[in-house]
């Protein structure tokens, strides 16, 4: 696929959401989630071209929801939120990432895992500060100084979600193309080599770990300003492991993965837990076993399936 | 420090025996996620939920049993029955059916097969036993309580986690010991877990000793859920909460250890439940402070062996 079919695929896609959006109004709330999570998946994207899996992810996600949440009752403007709750996120990564570089593997996956876990608790544990498992509330936002309310709340956020997904799904596709994504994959395949080249793996690791910590730093700032309520939830173990279900289902492959990853897993989550309370969960298991099973490379992979054998036919 | 420990020297003594019976369920799951581990290279992160599915099987057992009028002592042999029956009737379809298809795949999605299961039993466990907290307590109540001297003061606690549970770890962790040294099916374990392909080539059927070893590993996560059924009332997330809790045990002492995850739990145990009598807020938080503390020391975990780079 060419890079102009890329980009006229992506501006597509994003036209259709918002499309769908429009069509169905209620689906620009599960849209804007959707994409939310997709920012922080993109991250997940770029640790796995480095074979490295972090079950902690959400960590950044829910850092991000409560500094949101924090500076909001200070400063209730979206545009501030947003770069705040982002800094915040990706200078925590800088000082985790320094310290969990060192490690690959289960032990990567683990300790991120372990933080995540730990942040958690101590976020449903200082009720006095952050209200324990109730969560915190949002007050009314702003935008550019105009109040955000209503209609008008739903599409500023959603468009503000697809901006960043369209802008970070291009980085990332530009970084992983660089030497800098080029030495990621290098972490993967033989890590010693690539120290013999001199590339020093740590850094390069450390650079893509601050970079998803930022992602999905943005990803949690939108999350927070649109349900305007954050739980610890947010940080349990699950909710990474969630993440990781998305770049898988979407495709680890390409960019678009974790944007059709993400939009599939809500509109099959919000369906399921429409048609069986109880069972959302079995049935987002089942489809995740499927797509394993059956479709490694994720839908992404499928359609691009689908699409080259119609050609060759 | 002698006027703080009059004061809480109490506290301090039903948290060491608290952390002990607490160490002892949470050794029998993780030393079956480390054998499962060994054999298999993938951390099964249904493990969990096995704990939970054989805790809320023992206490639905136990309750059937009382409620048809039987005698109350055959609550105990239903805690083994039922975890048995766990461990035989989930582990092979779920070696056989999943991980065994899925040996060649990468192990990010070798992972993320677990990840599904995971959830797939967490609502199957919802849907058989709903989401109200499950409580059989009959094997407690029956040993009834011990008195145990503690300085000047004697301390009320209950035989059952005293020496049952204790006990049982016990056995577990000697009896697998001799076994995996000193028996040949033990030491088939031992081989596939070193180097799959040699022992392939010595003849042993890696396949035959992955399906046992994943099945006895989910037999004594089931074990370790009904032994602490008794103790705690079941509710939805007990297994999400367990396997993270046997991650950072497993980490703490190092892959494929099993004494060393019997202290990793011990230490962790003790930790978590100190915690819980001293300084609640971060009950949570110890057990994975003490893995992140090991493993900046330790990368390799306490008694792990650091694997020698591959150029």
């Amino acid at each position: 696929m060419t890079r102009t079919q890329e980009l006229l695929l992506a501006l597509l896609g994003a036209v259709l959401l918002l499309a769908l959006a429009w069509a169905v109004p209620w689906l620009r709330f599960v849209l804007t989630v959707a994409l939310a999570k997709s920012l922080a998946v993109f991250g997940i994207l770029l640790l796995l071209r480095a074979g490295q899996v972090s079950f902690g992810h959400a960590l950044y996600l829910a850092l991000a929801a409560y500094t949101a949440a924090f500076t909001a009752m200070l400063i209730p403007e979206a545009l501030i939120l947003l770069p705040v709750a982002a800094i915040a996120s990706a200078l925590v990564g800088l000082v985790v990432g320094l310290f969990v570089v060192r490690y690959r593997e289960i032990f990567f996956g683990m300790l991120n895992l372990a933080l995540s876990m730990v942040f958690y608790s101590l976020l449903e544990k200082f009720y006095s500060i952050t209200h324990g498992t109730d969560g915190m509330r949002l007050p009314p936002l702003r935008f550019a100084g105009i109040p955000l309310e209503g209609e008008f709340q739903g599409w500023v956020l959603l468009i503000l979600a697809v901006v960043l997904a369209l802008g970070f799904g291009a980085l990332v596709r530009i970084y992983l193309a660089s030497p800098m994504g080029q030495a990621l994959a290098g972490i993967k395949t033989r890590e010693t080599r690539l120290e013999f080249l001199g590339v020093p793996a740590r850094r390069v690791l450390l650079a893509a770990y601050v970079l998803a910590a930022l992602m999905a730093g943005c990803g949690g700032a939108v999350l927070a300003m649109t349900t305007r309520l954050v739980t610890p939830a947010l940080a349990y173990w699950t909710a990474s492991g969630e993440l990781v279900f998305i770049a898988i289902l979407g495709g680890a492959g390409s960019v678009f993965g974790p944007v059709i990853g993400a939009v599939a897993f809500e509109l099959t989550r919000v369906y399921a837990a429409a048609l069986v309370a109880d069972a959302w969960q079995l049935i987002l298991g089942s489809v995740l076993l499927l797509v394993i099973l059956f479709a490694p490379g994720g839908l992404w992979g499928m359609g691009k399936a689908l699409l080259s054998r119609r050609k060759i036919a | 420090m002698g006027a703080w420990f009059s004061e809480n020297g109490l506290l301090v003594g039903l948290a060491a025996l608290d952390g002990l019976s607490y160490a002892a369920a949470v050794f029998m799951v993780a030393v079956g996620l480390n054998l499962v581990f060994g054999v298999l290279r993938v951390l099964n992160i249904a493990h969990g939920s096995l704990y939970a599915i054989g805790g809320y099987s023992a206490a639905s057992l136990g309750l059937f049993l009382s409620s048809r009028g039987l005698p109350e002592f055959l609550a105990y042999p239903a805690l083994v029955v039922a975890a048995a029956l766990v461990g035989a009737l989930l582990g092979p379809p779920i070696e056989r059916l999943l991980l065994r298809r899925m040996q060649d795949h990468e192990p990010v999605l070798q992972l993320l097969v677990t990840f599904a299961l995971f959830m797939i039993l967490e609502d199957l466990q919802k849907l058989l036993w709903g989401v109200q907290p499950v409580v059989s307590d009959a094997p407690v109540r029956l040993l009834g309580t011990v008195d145990i001297p503690f300085g000047a003061d004697v301390i009320p606690f209950n035989a059952y986690q005293l020496y049952v549970l204790p006990g049982i770890a016990l056995a577990t962790l000697v009896g697998l010991a001799w076994f995996l040294r000193k028996t040949l099916a033990g030491r088939m374990i031992v081989a596939v877990t070193t180097d799959r392909e040699a022992a392939r080539a010595m003849g042993i059927d890696a396949a035959k000793v992955t399906l046992l070893t994943f099945t006895a590993g989910a037999a004594l996560a089931a074990l370790g859920g009904a032994l602490a059924s008794p103790t705690v009332s079941l509710v939805p997330g007990v297994g999400a909460q367990t396997i993270v809790l046997s991650f950072a045990v497993v980490a703490t002492a190092g892959l494929g250890q099993i004494e060393g995850a019997a202290i990793a739990a011990l230490l962790i145990g003790l930790g978590r439940s100190f915690a819980v009598y001293l300084e609640p807020e971060l009950e949570v938080v110890i057990p994975y402070v003490i893995m992140l503390a090991v493993l900046l020391v330790r990368p390799q975990g306490l008694f792990g062996v650091a694997e020698t780079r591959r150029i």
